[in-house]
């Protein structure tokens, strides 16, 4: 009993990570179409803001809780800048803006390099996260504690956005139908900055809870990166709800996996079922319906 | 795949009629275009090059099969697979384990390599044993990654999986087969990758003369692998594939079988993979994750964008240039080779979508049309 609550403990915090790493991703492409390769990066900056808001506000837990909103505008602008520079003229070839954002994502790799070096740098982490709680005979560290609730803050504040809000509106507008809704006479240009905006500040703060539970690098992001298209991927396009069940699904089966056997053969296991299960639904859990044929 | 599905396929294996497919070279530029590789590469580069920049030549035209491969699945069918390192992969495995399994028999040995021993329990799995035959070993380098590509491409092809779903699978595939190979140490040598091979179907690698007979097996494959390509290029199924990557559902409409015709030229860019990575082993001399991986993976996708992703030549010189300016710029000013690589993709693939080879044509077009060039510069602006 208490092994299957601590893997399914164990499965919950992967899959709030993965969550928080993919969220930003499920509103660009489920709206753009666009595979941002550089969303891992925009992580990296992320993590890299912690790092550097930590160097001005020596106390951990001040400087934990300033870097949030820091690095969701610092991730956010990086997104900005893509999308006015790059992205809006490519639109219309999505296949090819994965390649560009992944040039773009070398570029920002290598800047982190020059700019904060190769080497991991190291986060403190505050001590008030230093604990353990224990729910039933399974031990949850206070850290992955922090970035359950962060994700599930962060999943609540979108759709309660996208909901309730008058930009929400035209968002869900335009991911039905940007034609119909250009037509209505909402600027689709100024909802995709926004989008991006949003999404790629939801990547600065996944980048802010990875230095608690990681070493921070350049290649901080590219870990991520695999894993969280395959959760836009299961989720179904610009479907949050289907985010929220693909990545706690994904982490949790990949707990129990690693039960049986080690944890690579867990990874890969996992990868060939969502392989099988893309099969079974290519569209993911939830489709959006639309009458466009291909 | 029945038989009823089989023979039309093959029939459209004849060269297409008189309308040309836009990027197919006549017959006579192709041919001269081949010569002209046969004699940069089994003439030119033998007498202008050491021995050691020759068999560094052999590594990027390794690269340039893979390319050629690429050229057909992404930019005559479409798909974009940033995957092709499972194929290289399995080629390149598929070779590094038979020279392994046969330099252990050398000498009176005991038939199990190094590795094995040192990771594992000192035996060979019986998954591994078929791999000690010659025959076998050249089949399987050709045919297993073929297969993985059949059964891969005609499943999520026939579910209409595509575009990004299907890049994305793809890199999630060969994530999950890195990490299976870093997992089993004792079997495929893990991380290290498996290396210090002493000799290829019984040559000695050490020997300069063996490796420049590699050298030259590696450039004559390239030379047969354009050769395929403009033969599929220009056949009626060429046509069909790039027809269906433009319009699919027309293609389906008007009773073709799209997954059969993308599975197709998956297969054979899958194929090209294996006997490249396969090639790659003795040349370089070691085999390891960080060679097929998600980044390499993509890597083998840039010189391909660069030099003409539809074209018949762009792949392979594209690869060949890209991995040449790679190798001699990355070691001496390795900052500025990854922001030059980064700029260039974003640029080529954002303001020159058709790659380097679609340059003379837009030039000429634009001197053949000044005025309406400068119209539209003045509509961008």
């Amino acid at each position: 009993m208490s092994t299957i609550l601590s893997q399914l403990v164990a499965g919950i915090s992967i899959g709030s990570v993965l969550l928080l790493v993919a969220l930003g991703l499920v509103l660009i492409f489920g709206q753009m179409g666009v595979i941002n390769m550089a969303h891992g990066e925009f992580i990296m900056a992320g993590a890299y803001t912690a790092w550097t808001v930590q160097q001005v506000i020596h106390d951990a837990g001040v400087s934990l809780l300033v870097s949030i909103p820091v690095a969701f505008i610092v991730g956010g602008l990086l997104g900005l800048l893509l999308e006015e520079v790059l992205l809006r003229h490519m639109y219309h070839r999505p296949l090819d803006t994965l390649l560009a954002t992944w040039g773009v994502s070398l570029i920002l790799q290598q800047a982190a390099r020059s700019i904060f070096g190769s080497p991991n740098k190291e986060i403190r982490s505050p001590a008030w996260l230093g604990g353990n709680i224990e729910i039933m005979g399974a031990v949850i560290p206070d850290k992955r504690l922090f970035i359950f609730a962060l994700a599930i803050l962060a999943v609540i504040a979108l759709s309660a956005l996208l909901r309730f809000s008058p930009l929400g509106r035209r968002i869900r507008a335009v991911v039905l139908n940007r034609d119909l809704a250009e037509t209505n006479g909402i600027s689709t240009r100024k909802i995709d900055r926004t989008t991006f905006f949003l999404g790629s500040g939801l990547a600065g703060v996944a980048g802010v809870a990875l230095t608690l539970v990681g070493s921070t690098g350049p290649t901080l992001g590219s870990n991520y990166i695999v894993d969280a298209f395959l959760v836009v991927v299961i989720g179904g396009i610009g479907q949050i709800r289907g985010a929220v069940i693909a990545a706690f699904g994904l982490g949790i089966v990949q707990a129990f996996i690693e039960l049986g056997t080690t944890a690579s053969v867990a990874k890969f296991a996992v990868l060939i079922l969502v392989v099988v299960f893309l099969q079974w639904r290519p569209q993911g859990i939830f489709v959006v319906r639309t009458r466009s044929l291909a | 795949m029945s038989a009823t599905g089989l023979t039309p396929l093959l029939s459209r294996l004849r060269p297409r009629s008189a309308d040309a497919v836009k990027g197919v070279p006549s017959t006579a530029s192709a041919v001269i275009g081949i010569a002209a590789f046969a004699v940069a590469l089994l003439v030119l580069a033998p007498l202008l090059l050491t021995q050691f920049e020759i068999t560094r030549l052999g590594k990027f035209v390794c690269f340039a099969i893979v390319a050629v491969g690429i050229g057909i699945a992404w930019g005559r069918g479409g798909m974009l697979s940033l995957g092709q390192g499972i194929f290289f992969g399995l080629g390149a495995y598929t070779m590094a384990m038979h020279m392994k399994l046969a330099d252990a028999s050398l000498d009176g040995g005991d038939g199990v390599p190094d590795f094995m021993k040192l990771y594992g329990d000192g035996t060979v799995p019986w998954w591994w044993e078929p791999l000690r035959s010659e025959a076998f070993t050249i089949a399987a380098i050709v045919l297993l990654p073929a297969l993985v590509a059949f059964i891969l491409g005609f499943a999520v092809f026939t579910r209409r999986v595509k575009g990004a779903y299907f890049a994305i699978l793809s890199q999630a595939l060969v994530a999950a087969f890195v990490v299976l190979i870093i997992g089993s140490q004792a079997t495929t040598g893990g991380f290290n990758g498996i290396s210090n091979f002493r000799t290829w179907f019984g040559f000695v690698l050490a020997d300069p003369a063996n490796k420049r007979m590699l050298y030259f097996i590696a450039a004559g494959t390239l030379l047969v692998m354009l050769l395929i390509a403009f033969l599929l290029m220009r056949s009626r199924y060429g046509e069909l594939l790039v027809a269906t990557r433009d319009a699919e559902e027309r293609v389906r409409f008007l009773g073709y079988n799209p997954a059969l015709t993308k599975t197709a030229a998956f297969v054979v860019a899958a194929a090209m993979a294996g006997i490249a990575g396969a090639l790659f082993v003795p040349l370089v001399g070691i085999i390891s994750p960080q060679d097929i991986g998600v980044v390499p993976s993509i890597g083998f996708l840039i010189g391909v964008a660069v030099g003409g992703r539809s074209s018949l030549f762009g792949p392979a010189l594209g690869a060949i240039a890209i991995s040449w300016a790679e190798s001699s710029l990355s070691s001496s000013f390795p900052d500025i080779w990854t922001y030059f690589q980064g700029l260039l993709l974003v640029l080529v693939v954002a303001l020159l979508p058709g790659g380097l080879a679609s340059l003379p044509a837009l030039l000429r077009r634009r001197r053949r049309h000044p005025s309406t060039a400068s119209e539209l510069e003045v509509t961008a602006a």
